[in-house]
């Protein structure tokens, strides 16, 4: 076997007369996984697309194996060996495992009647390789997230692929099952399939990759051997600056309690949750998906019934729906952006002022639309939101720019104590920076912030007190300098720190 | 500059789809006949579309909501049944033709709201999903209609009833205000307050509405309850024009005629985005439509076919605009 499996020359992608990709010219080895990464809106998309055939491109070839090749739809690129798996989950949740492992490709005998003994076995293989604990007959809507990953690596896997895509593959996984990804990749691998990984997590781009390619406003900007490119320099080229010390430097908070929280319960989802937060602190929580702490957020939302009080500034605040916690001085950004934090359809303005509408009522009914909108432009300028017009809609703007959106239309109510879950969830390296910041300008100014995140990274570089969940349970509390991802990670896992290293 | 221009470039072509549609059907139909543009015809045209195009006003809080209404035809039967039968027993008992006149309208306005409000109970409280809920009290609301007439008609004992019926001030039918003012009101309501936002707030996402603490299901009812309201607005209008009410007439077809008005007007399907003025010119289309096949000759037998048309016309090329 000589010369790459693909070859992609002077790949070229333009909408509506803008260049998104210029001319990139990329090999893909058998054997390899290639990692490609760069900031939102750098090409990366695109370049996906285009190679799994749900875009043409503009000017440019793709060459498989030598031979030029051209891709109609995405089921013609599954044919000849190319798979993507998707970030954004594409699957039937009324079907089993097994019936969306073969959606649109089923095996058939005498060619009308679905083979489904062959489908089973074959699908039951799968997932024995992938060591995943599903069974092919499993609906998909009762599986974890993680496991719903697994299906989607099966439907790429299903027929063989010579060239697998993965796209920001682990923003839903906790860091065991990345190990079992990471295995399930190297075995791969070594039986002469190429990977793409694509990804923001530049660590993990580090521990899994043997080659790194960095997009850059559609340009090809860095092309060189894992071995020789350190995850700071991978920043460096892809912001195309230095970053610096991306998280701000932490502080102990000293000012007075603010939320109490005494005994929360939700059944099914946590129980006897505790903890208090003061004025100026940032307390993370940190656990696995699934252990319960956006289930916790929510309930002091008021947008899941529980039990138990909850004071904020020495009043009760337990909050039966939304419109109670805010009132009552609660703020939460979702982890869902698109499922629960915007209105893509809706302008910046429209979106920034949802929750405090009120606020902005001539004769108490009527918007006062001048005061909404100058009341965006303060915070279009605090974020630094690159829009050209408030009254865009959202699904114009980036995923970090939407996060800033988000951001702000939480934020503007003013609440005292403020929840925000995966804050920097699909945004890029530049936008995170920003967000850490000013999360911790917020704090610094007396809000007290309850920051959930599956990145213990993130965790461990802005709280100085952390609280870890544990299946609804509050299991540990760290402070100060034993906020280390080892103490986190056992108690999170409940498994010895030796049997976990 | 070029920001802002482009920004015109798109609402404009949103919002002005309907009106463009409309100019060129009315160019197409004076030319086809002379009369068309006769004055008499065309306020003929504005009452005609009055009684569905008050209804559609409320359709289209309903559908930017997320939601539909099937029943508002027969909950006009029987509303309208209602009205009728309050204005003779008001009659009867011997009080002023000015009174009983007041108790119809009270009594339309007040039942619209109540059947209105019903719907809007079983959909947000009872969590049965809109389709269904107005399906159940469309055929509830014909037959109750159906069965107090005994099948036939509800004929109104006063003349001042019917005569405002036909009452056309400054030349223009009382509908046809009616109609306009309720447009422009409504559409202050939509466009710049807290409830019109809401709406299309929770239409265009119900779950990011709960999570920005907005009341989901206050502003579902809401909208139910204003469609409620037009209908018996709309209702006390065509008992009027008739001097009485036919239980198996009255309505028919009118929740096809409103839902036909709004997605013609330019308002989604899925909710979340339209506007009033837009179901407004839509009314107003079916009407010139109408016209047209009649001037023109053809059967009237096949202006369903025609209406038909235009409305999966219409959806067609808002796909494509996506």
């Amino acid at each position: 076997m000589t010369g790459p499996l693909f070859r992609v020359r002077r790949l070229r992608k333009e909408f509506a007369g803008h260049a998104v990709l210029r001319d990139a010219d990329v090999e893909i080895r058998r054997g390899e996984v290639l990692g490609l990464i760069g900031e939102n809106g750098a090409g990366k998309s695109t370049f996906m697309k285009i190679l799994s055939g749900i875009y043409e491109p503009t000017s440019g070839t793709l060459e498989l194996e030598g031979q030029p090749i051209a891709f109609d739809s995405p089921s013609d690129a599954r044919r000849a060996g190319v798979s993507i798996v998707p970030q954004e989950f594409n699957l039937a949740a009324d079907l089993s495992v097994e019936e969306n492992v073969f959606l649109g490709a089923e095996l058939l005998k005498f060619g009308w009647l679905l083979d489904r003994a062959r489908m089973r076995a074959r699908t039951a293989e799968l997932l024995a390789e992938m060591g995943a604990n599903v069974s092919p007959e499993d609906r998909i809507d009762g599986l974890s997230a993680a496991q719903k990953q697994l299906v989607e690596v099966c439907k790429a896997l299903a027929f063989d692929a010579s060239l697998l895509i993965l796209d920001e593959p682990t923003t839903m996984l906790t860091r065991r099952e990345i190990d079992r990804l990471f295995a399930l990749m190297r075995s791969l691998k070594a039986r002469g399939m190429a990977l793409v990984y694509v990804s923001h997590k530049l660590a993990e781009v580090k521990a899994i990759c043997d080659r790194v390619i960095v997009l850059k406003d559609g340009e090809l900007v860095r092309e060189a051997p894992v071995a020789e490119i350190e995850p700071a320099e991978m920043a460096r080229c892809m912001v195309g600056r230095e970053l610096r010390e991306i998280y701000p430097p932490k502080r102990k908070a000293t000012g007075p309690v603010v939320l109490e929280v005494r005994g929360l319960s939700s059944p099914g989802a946590f129980a006897d949750v505790s903890f208090t937060v003061r004025e100026g602190e940032i307390l993370g929580f940190a656990g696995l998906v699934g252990a319960g702490r956006t289930e916790t957020a929510e309930s002091l939302m008021g947008l899941r019934p529980s039990s138990g009080a909850v004071r904020l500034g020495g009043e009760d605040a337990k909050a039966k729906n939304a419109d109670q916690a805010v009132r009552r001085g609660l703020g939460y950004l979702s982890e869902d952006r698109q499922g629960s934090g915007i209105l893509t359809g809706f302008g910046i303005a429209e979106n920034m002022t949802l929750i405090s509408l009120r606020d902005y009522m001539s004769f108490g009914f009527v918007v006062d639309r001048e005061k909404e909108g100058a009341k965006a432009q303060t915070w279009r300028q605090r974020f630094g939101i690159k829009a050209g017009d408030l009254n865009a809609p959202l699904e114009s703007l980036s995923g970090g720019n939407q996060q800033k959106v988000s951001l702000a239309k939480t934020l503007d109510p003013g609440p005292r104590v403020l929840i925000v879950d995966e804050p920097t969830r699909g945004v890029d390296v530049a936008a995170k920076q920003e967000i850490y910041r000013f999360l911790s300008d917020l704090a610094a100014k007396g809000t007290a912030l309850i920051l959930l995140s599956s990145e213990l990274e993130e965790i461990i570089g802005m709280c100085d007190r952390v609280l870890v969940m544990r299946e609804g349970r509050i299991v540990g509390e760290l402070e100060g300098d034993a906020v280390q991802e080892r103490e986190i990670m056992y108690l999170a896992t409940g498994l010895q720190a030796s049997a976990n290293a | 500059m070029s920001a802002t221009l482009a920004f015109l470039q798109r609402v404009e072509k949103e919002r002005y789809a309907a009106f463009a549609a409309l100019a060129i059907l009315s160019i197409v139909s004076a030319l086809l006949s002379p009369f068309f543009l006769q004055w008499q015809n065309l306020l003929n045209i504005l009452r005609q579309v009055s009684y569905t195009g008050i209804i559609s006003l409320g359709m289209t809080f309903v559908i930017v909501s997320g939601g539909i209404d099937l029943s508002v035809g027969s909950m006009a039967a029987f509303v309208g049944s209602l009205a009728v039968l309050a204005l003779n027993a008001v009659s009867d008992a011997g009080l002023a033709q000015e009174t009983a006149v007041a108790a119809a309208i009270a009594c339309a306005v007040l039942a619209g709201l109540a059947c209105g409000l019903a719907n809007g109970l079983l959909v947000t409280k009872g969590r049965i999903a809109p389709f269904i809920v107005t399906l159940g009290t469309m055929a509830l609301f014909r037959s109750l209609s159906l069965y107090m007439a005994n099948a036939g008609e509800f004929r109104s004992v006063s003349s001042l009833f019917g005569e405002l019926g036909s009452a056309a001030p400054l030349g223009i039918p009382v509908p046809a205000l009616i109609l306009l003012g309720l447009a422009a009101a409504l559409a202050f309501v939509f466009a710049r307050t807290k409830y019109g936002r809401y709406t299309r707030a929770v239409g265009s996402n119900a779950r990011v509405a709960r999570y920005s603490a907005i009341n989901v299901d206050t502003t579902r009812l809401a909208a139910y309850t204003v469609t409620g309201l037009m209908v018996g607005i709309s209702a006390v209008l065509i008992a009027m024009r008739f001097n009485s009410v036919g239980s198996s007439t009255l309505g028919i077809n009118y929740e096809l005629d409103a839902i036909a008005a709004v997605i013609i007007g330019g308002t989604s399907m899925a909710g979340g985005r339209g506007t009033i003025w837009g179901t407004v010119v839509g009314a107003i289309t079916l009407g010139v439509i109408n016209n047209m096949l009649n001037m023109v000759g053809i059967s009237p037998y096949l202006q369903g076919t025609v209406k038909g048309l235009v409305i999966i016309g219409a959806v067609f090329i808002q796909r494509q605009r996506q």
